[in-house]
């Protein structure tokens, strides 16, 4: 279970989170959903310990995350930024290789190997395994940094934006992948996600965000209603019935 | 590409140990297989004179492109080294404080004096770099320039009113013509700090990876910065006091050895040191030749041939993007 407890961010002038408290209880597909700017990657990255807790508390299965050892959280929770602007010359079977470097510190076992290469196949990988990540595509790319993610093997991922620049195949591949991650693995799976249609059919609840508050939470049939979305992301959108499913119609 | 690794490895390896072994026989007095075995002093010149050169160029070549290696991962920027953003500045500042302080300190606490300072000068440049744009690679190299430089002018003039230049001098231009035995011992700590970086050459290449991949992997950033920062500043350090500032090799080699063999220092890291050996001790041995019996500083070799090989490196990378 994933608790956040009043927490506020300030950044400068600028106040990016307010008074944000969450209980995220274990298993399911969370998406965070918002505008730009809503405060969405900062509550992941502040969930992951990528910056310092300013006021408020936050742990992840107990663990406090701002006390806990880094090592201790690698193992039960892995995170995956919007841009990771990695630019090392690795090749895609090592950078994958290094999502296992939490249990293993740097010694590989035959266990750690079929993990990768489980990883490398499930996400497309296995003809690019030895190829350098500066000769893919900017999709490739991310496919290999979620294949990492995934293979870090923690009881909790948190992806931010794992769409971007990925083509149609692919996002609903990765969609069906989390979902999968969720019902078979019974792992915790946070996702930041813009395209709202894809949180409609692979999410078990959404939480909308909005100027650093949380303005909706719920199931998604709750939660994407026209009066909600108008709130949230501040136009009207009509929302359909596709087979059970909500279906916003966002681009019109 | 996949068979061009294996012959560059193979090329360089074998270049060192040729090298190595070329070192041992030039110099003014002549050395043959049949005067070391007939004594005539020529074993004794081999041990006092040759061998501990040839040593001491191998460990400066080895710890400053590892030094550079590290130093390109902890600014996350490709076009910098020790020599370039006041690392080794720093240290001839502090070899100088102790110089005038201290007149009759050992090499030993020269070095210790240089370490800290060039510590000191190292972790404050990364400060202000980490600070600049990222948006703008070059700033960080040119920032380093005039770093290195503004401390670099301080260090002449303090030598200049002090009377000191010719030892500034020494510091600041590399060469291993004095380099005896019982001079250049200090240097193995070098080979400890190579050892060393590759022991955490995982950590190393997560590290390269930035901050938060290396947070989410649960791998200690502060820590690896810091131990990073000590690295480059000893290596940096002994280099200066024992044989002076060399330019170029922390610069060229991890570029080099990145676009043939990747980033993952478990298996690239060795052949950065291996290749920096082999260049440093190349430029060495063209500079003992050129004009025979007299020497050219390694540095200034070093100053041809590596800015060559840069522009190869830049250009080589405007092609392939």
């Amino acid at each position: 279970m994933i608790e956040i407890k009043n927490i506020s961010l300030r950044l400068g002038d600028t106040q990016i989170l307010e008074d944000v408290s969450l209980t995220m209880p274990k298993g399911g597909l969370t998406a965070l959903v918002g505008p730009n700017g809503a405060g969405k990657s900062s509550l992941l990255s502040l969930i992951a310990r990528l910056q310092p807790l300013q006021s408020g508390s936050i742990s992840v299965d107990g663990l406090p995350v701002d006390t806990t050892p880094s090592r201790r959280l690698a193992k039960t929770l892995a995170i995956l930024r919007q841009d990771p602007a990695v630019a090392s010359r690795l090749k895609v079977r090592e950078l994958v290789g290094f999502g296992r470097f939490p249990h293993q510190r740097g010694r590989i076992d035959d266990n750690d190997l079929r993990l990768i290469e489980a990883a490398l196949q499930q996400f497309g990988l296995t003809d690019l395994a030895d190829r350098f990540l500066d000769h893919l595509s900017g999709g490739q790319r991310q496919r290999a940094m979620v294949a990492m993610a995934f293979c870090q093997g923690t009881d909790y991922m948190l992806l931010d934006e794992p769409l971007n620049n990925l083509d149609m195949l692919f996002a609903r591949q990765l969609m069906r992948d989390l979902r999968a991650a969720a019902d078979k693995d019974k792992r915790t799976v946070i996702v930041v996600l813009h395209d709202i249609n894809h949180a409609a059919v692979y999410a078990d609840r959404i939480v909308a965000m909005k100027a650093g508050r949380i303005v909706a939470d719920g199931a998604p049939a709750e939660v994407l209603q026209p009066d909600v979305l108008a709130q949230v992301f501040g136009y009207d959108m009509d929302v359909i019935d596709v087979g059970g499913a909500p279906l916003v119609l966002h681009h019109r | 590409m996949a068979a061009a690794v294996p012959n560059a490895q193979l090329v360089v390896a074998t270049s060192l140990v040729g090298l190595f072994a070329l070192s041992l026989c030039i110099g003014v007095d002549d050395l043959s297989l049949d005067r070391i075995a007939t004594g005539a002093g020529a074993l004794e010149l081999l041990l006092v004179s040759r061998l501990p050169r040839t040593v001491a160029v191998v460990l400066t070549g080895a710890g400053l492109a590892i030094a550079g290696l590290v130093l390109q991962i902890l600014v996350r920027n490709r076009f910098v080294e020790p020599i370039t953003t006041g690392t080794g500045q720093s240290a001839a500042l502090g070899v100088l404080a102790v110089t005038l302080l201290f007149p009759t300190a050992s090499i030993g606490a020269k070095t210790l004096a240089a370490s800290a300072t060039a510590l000191a000068g190292t972790s404050i440049f990364l400060g202000i770099a980490h600070r600049l744009p990222p948006t703008q690679p070059f700033l960080i190299p040119l920032f380093g320039l005039v770093y290195g430089g503004v401390i670099g002018a301080a260090v002449t003039f303090i030598a200049w009113q002090t009377d000191l230049l010719q030892y500034v001098d020494v510091w600041t231009n590399g060469e291993f013509s004095g380099v005896l035995r019982g001079r250049y011992e200090l240097l193995w700590i070098t080979a400890v700090m190579v050892a060393l970086a590759w022991w955490v050459a995982d950590r190393l290449t997560i590290a390269a990876m930035g901050r938060e991949v290396s947070v989410g992997l649960g791998l200690n950033y502060q820590r690896i910065v810091q131990f990073g920062l000590v690295m480059v500043a000893v290596i940096s350090s002994l280099a200066v006091v024992v044989v002076g500032m060399i330019p170029f090799v922390g610069l060229v080699v991890p570029n080099l050895v990145s676009r043939l063999m990747g980033d993952n220092l478990k298996s690239a890291l060795p052949w950065v040191a291996v290749t920096g050996a082999t260049l440093l001790l190349a430029c060495d041995i063209i500079g003992r030749l050129i004009r025979y019996p007299y020497e050219i500083p390694v540095g200034t070799v070093l100053g041809v041939v590596g800015s060559g090989l840069f522009l190869w490196i830049l250009f080589g990378r405007a092609q392939r993007a």
